[in-house]
């Protein structure tokens, strides 16, 4: 039976591009995927007639650009289109907009304070300034500080060049700015409750930690790292939805002669004397290749399809250990026609970005407090967007498409499993929610599709749905992800590679992972790299 | 259906100012920009012309974009003192001063003019908006800090014909006003509080009165001016007058502290050449302990006004020393009245020492042809325009 070069498990956008850059170095790659279609959490589907969903990841900025340009992905259709806006409501029906031009957004934050409105000035530079530690890794395989090897001691004195380029205060920020809470951090800076809650999001999306909790100030950087065409901390919509990234993945792959197959779960790896020889599906088809890279989360990769006996035991306990907790929800609604809100003119900038209905740090960790009980936030922060308003082509002209994301949502629902009740309840909440601040919107309602940490396992193979494939906590980054002795993307196995969201630089439709892996397989094989350098942030 | 009429719509970008409805029959080019959200003008008709009113006549800037922060209350001089590099003590009622402030740091976080209004009293002009540091810098200390940006109508009045155009006016006793004083004239319902003030190097004044006397103060004064070949002034012709006349600015000469990103570009007073502006003999202010430190070590930058060689100004030239890179330029312009090619340049430490053979490298170009040249330098001993009518009080009545 034919022997392929490598196997990729999984068809999720970091699959697709380890699969891409290994084909591109001219190896014979298979991928396989579990759904009938591709993409894992970068995905769009037409679930209502016309209309498409991001059914997963909405919103992009982290993809590197790098990857784009040299895979060519705009020639397959990627293009990226940013939006700015939005507005957070205070309960009593005022809102916050999100201006994203630096004049409109002084004057409205003066509106709640004019301190405040000056010290977001300071904030962004310090949030910048931290970005500019973390970006030039995104492309770069983390040190291993426990290794005495040339190229680990080279990447930790680059590592260490870059930190104390930081200078004095710098270094001392940043120490403190890795471990510390969103919450801690921000009261730092502002004064208004309605100005924190609003930046506090990205501190807490995808993550089961509550605003107060340490390590969640990372997690806000996390989001604000990306940019769209240079412009850090920028945000965009995919044209087409989020699928388009996939999809253009799928097609330079392709492109340089990949094979890919759909309904082709993995059951297990076949290893013999410690080296990978291939793949057993679900369905019994055995594929055979000395490279094997699992596109899935830690957790899935080592205790599911990898034999235990095939595994070291430390390996196993680190798997178990490792921290993937589910703490989002996804609804995702087709309108037909689009929603009024209180108080906003429908043509303005405040309906083209991120809604919010939660005013203040309180709200948000009693949000957590009832995801620790157990339970969804029967106040969620969600994030809301109707990408229709920017990208015409999610629905037919004059119906729109609207994405929501709840934060936060158990894995479990009071320790027992998810019922199709509870979903539909959990989607009722988030509904009543927006309703409050749009009186036509459930008339409005022609679809909805409602996702849970149950339906994300169930559907992306995410380990409890966590978004991320596993926390973005400091004990889980850089040389810690997923687990020490493994973040240079191979596994315990020969031949055996990890290239997702689960390994460095972690979480989002970033890609990074995916073409970090590529580069150490590459390396292993003797081939040469074909994975560009990142820019330099000058 | 929504009523559009009631929706609360904040959506310009850049606002008006108290006087842009009176500026605009003035502004043929419509060269508008945003400065700090305000339309404020990069020329009216011709930025030569306006350049030769500042020098020859009265150019009339809108200053009403600047950032104002009203400081009151028992402990303001002592406040200030703790925030500015100057002995702030020093600055007696109705006078004003030029102040930076530092970071800790050491490093220039603004700078500006501050007026003391009353004995309790001060209003700070700043480049950059300064609420949060004010107010972070006002734990402990009995004063209460109000933006009034928005609620003072200003202009600036520059040139050699100034003085006679307020007085042609009507605002009596303004012979006696020194350079820095402060003085009050009864307008209309209100009043007008006229500084010697500018950043022109030039005789000038600047003019403060309320929002509601805007449109009356600005007619009053363009009557007057008529015979006294006064116009308004863009921001070009502007920027060319303080390169003459030696000032530096925020945002292109040195960068505000705060809004550095990467490490190492922000500059203390004393690679700007401004230890004049510090008093180490004030026992506590911010940054003092980190520059002490620095005068001891030495700065890391030395900036220089220079003097260049032929006719072609300096734009963002790098600067040479016997053949070694040493610096960049900030500003540069050929001065008209003083017929200096002037440029402040920024030198990297020690290179900076020997500033006796300094060279820019200076491209240009004509009908797309590109020319290099390497022009000597000579460092200033003074600004390139320093008139004495600039001083003389009484000014002339012209
Ligand atoms: C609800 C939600 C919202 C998000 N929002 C954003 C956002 O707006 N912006 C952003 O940048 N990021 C967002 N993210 C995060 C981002 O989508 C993910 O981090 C990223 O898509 C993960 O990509 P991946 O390739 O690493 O893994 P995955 O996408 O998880 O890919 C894994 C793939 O493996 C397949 N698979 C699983 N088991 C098997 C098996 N046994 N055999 C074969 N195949 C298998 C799965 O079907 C899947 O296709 C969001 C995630 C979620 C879930």
């Amino acid at each position: 039976m034919k022997k392929y070069d490598a196997i990729v498990i999984g068809a999720g956008h970091n699959g697709l591009t380890t699969a891409a850059y290994l084909a591109k170095s001219g190896l014979d790659v298979l991928v396989l995927e579990r759904n009938d279609y591709i993409g894992g959490a970068t995905v769009s589907r037409e679930l209502h007639p016309e209309t498409k969903y991001s059914n997963c990841s909405y919103v992009c900025s982290l993809l590197r650009p790098e990857i784009v340009r040299d895979l060519e992905l705009p020639k397959y259709g990627l293009q990226v289109v940013p939006y700015g806006g939005g507005v957070t409501y205070q309960r009593d029906g005022n809102y916050y907009t999100n201006y994203d031009d630096h004049d409109r957004q002084y004057r409205e934050i003066a509106r709640f304070s004019k301190r405040d409105a000056n010290a977001y000035e300071r904030y962004t530079a310090d949030v910048l300034k931290q970005t500019r530690l973390i970006r030039p890794f995104l492309m770069r395989t983390p040190p291993d500080p426990t290794s005495f090897k040339a190229k680990d001691l080279q990447e930790l004195a680059y590592l260490a060049s870059k930190f104390t380029g930081l200078g004095e205060t710098g270094m001392a920020d940043a120490l403190r700015f890795w471990t510390m809470s969103i919450g801690d951090f921000l009261d730092e800076y502002f004064e208004s409750d309605i100005i924190k809650a609003h930046m506090a999001g990205g501190g807490i999306i995808g993550t089961a930690l509550g605003v107060y909790s340490p390590g969640t100030a990372y997690v806000l950087l996390h989001h604000y790292m990306g940019d769209v065409d240079g412009s850090v901390g920028a945000w965009g919509f995919a044209r087409g939805g989020m699928g388009a990234v996939s999809n253009a993945l799928y097609q330079a792959f392709m492109a340089h002669g990949g094979e890919l197959k759909t309904g082709a779960g993995v059951d297990h790896l076949i290893v013999k004397n410690n080296q990978t020889k291939g793949v057993v599906c679900e369905n019994g088809d055995e594929y055979y290749a000395d490279v094997v890279v699992s596109g899935l989360d830690p957790k899935r990769t080592f205790l599911d399809i990898i034999n235990e006996e095939d595994l070291p035991e430390d390996v196993i306990k680190k798997a178990k250990n490792f921290k993937i907790r589910g703490s989002s929800g996804k609804v995702n609604i087709a309108l037909d026609g689009l929603p009024t809100f209180n108080g906003i003119d429908p043509r303005s900038v405040k309906m083209k970005g991120d809604f919010h209905f939660i005013d203040s740090l309180e709200r948000m960790e009693r949000a957590y407090d009832d995801w620790k009980d157990g339970t969804w936030s029967k106040d969620p922060f969600v994030d809301l967007l109707i990408p229709t308003l920017v990208d015409p082509t999610m629905a037919p002209t004059g119906k729109h498409m609207m994405t929501v994301f709840v934060q936060y949502c158990p894995p479990k629902v009071n320790g027992e499993e998810w019922t199709d009740a509870d979903r539909d309840a959990f989607g009722q909440t988030v509904i009543d929610q927006i309703a409050q601040y749009s009186p036509d919107f459930k008339s409005l309602i022609a679809h909805a599709e409602v996702r849970t940490p149950r339906e994300l396992e169930k559907e992306v193979g995410l380990t409890e749905g966590n978004i991320f494939q596993g926390e973005l906590t400091f004990d889980q980054l850089m040389f810690n992800r997923p687990f020490p002795g493994y973040a240079q993307y191979r596994g315990p196995i020969k031949g055996m590679y990890m290239c997702a969201s689960g390994t460095h630089p972690g979480g989002g439709v970033m890609a990074a992972p995916g073409a970090n892996a590529a580069r150490e397989v590459l390396l292993d094989l003797k081939r040469k790299n074909v994975v560009p350098e990142g820019y330099a942030d000058d | 259906m929504l009523d559009l009429n009631t929706v609360r719509e904040q959506d310009l970008i850049v606002e008006p100012t108290h006087f842009t409805e009176r500026l605009k029959p003035y502004a043929k080019t419509n060269d508008w920009f945003n400065w700090k959200g305000y339309m404020a003008c990069n020329t009216f008709e011709c930025e030569g012309k306006e350049y030769a009113a500042i020098r020859s006549g009265t150019g009339v800037f809108d200053i009403c974009p600047m950032s104002k922060y009203d400081i009151t209350g028992p402990d303001a001089m002592e406040y200030l003192n703790r925030i500015m590099t100057r002995d702030i003590a020093k600055l007696n009622v109705d006078r004003v001063t030029y102040v930076i402030w530092c970071d800790d740091n050491g490093y220039i976080q603004d700078d500006g003019t501050l007026f003391r209004l009353s004995e309790n009293h001060y209003r700070l002009c700043s480049y950059e908006h300064a609420m949060d540091w004010l107010m972070n810098c006002a734990e402990g200390f009995d004063v209460e800090i109000k933006d009034t940006t928005r609620d003072i109508a200003a202009l600036a009045v520059q040139g050699p014909t100034s003085f006679g155009v307020l007085e042609a006016m009507g605002l009596e006793g303004l012979e006696n006003l020194k350079p820095f004083g402060i003085m009050r004239v009864p307008f209309k319902s209100g009043e007008i509080m006229i500084s010697r003030t500018g950043f022109t190097g030039d005789l000038g004044y600047e003019l403060w009165t309320t929002p509601d006397l805007a449109g009356d103060m600005f007619d009053e004064l363009f009557e007057a001016g008529r015979l006294r070949a006064l116009k308004p002034m863009g921001a070009i012709a502007l920027d060319l007058a303080r390169i003459e006349a030696g000032f530096v600015q925020a945002g292109v000469d040195f960068l505000t502290s705060e809004h550095v990103i990467r490490t190492g570009r922000q500059r203390t007073p004393l690679e700007l050449d401004m230890e004049w502006l510090v008093d180490f003999n004030k026992p506590l202010f911010n940054g003092r302990k980190a520059l002490l430190k620095q005068k001891e070590e030495g700065p890391r930058y030395r900036f220089v006004k220079l003097d260049v060689e032929g006719n072609k100004p300096a734009h963002n030239s790098f600067i040479f020393n016997k053949g070694k890179q040493v610096g960049t330029v900030t500003s540069a312009a050929w001065c008209p009245t003083a017929k200096t090619n002037v440029a402040f340049a920024m030198l990297e430490w020690p290179y900076g020492r020997d500033t006796d053979n300094l060279e820019a490298e200076i491209y240009f170009q004509r009908e797309l042809g590109w020319t290099k040249v390497m022009a000597k330098c000579k460092p200033m001993k003074g600004p390139a325009f320093d008139p004495a009518r600039k001083r003389a009080t009484p000014p002339s009545r012209i």
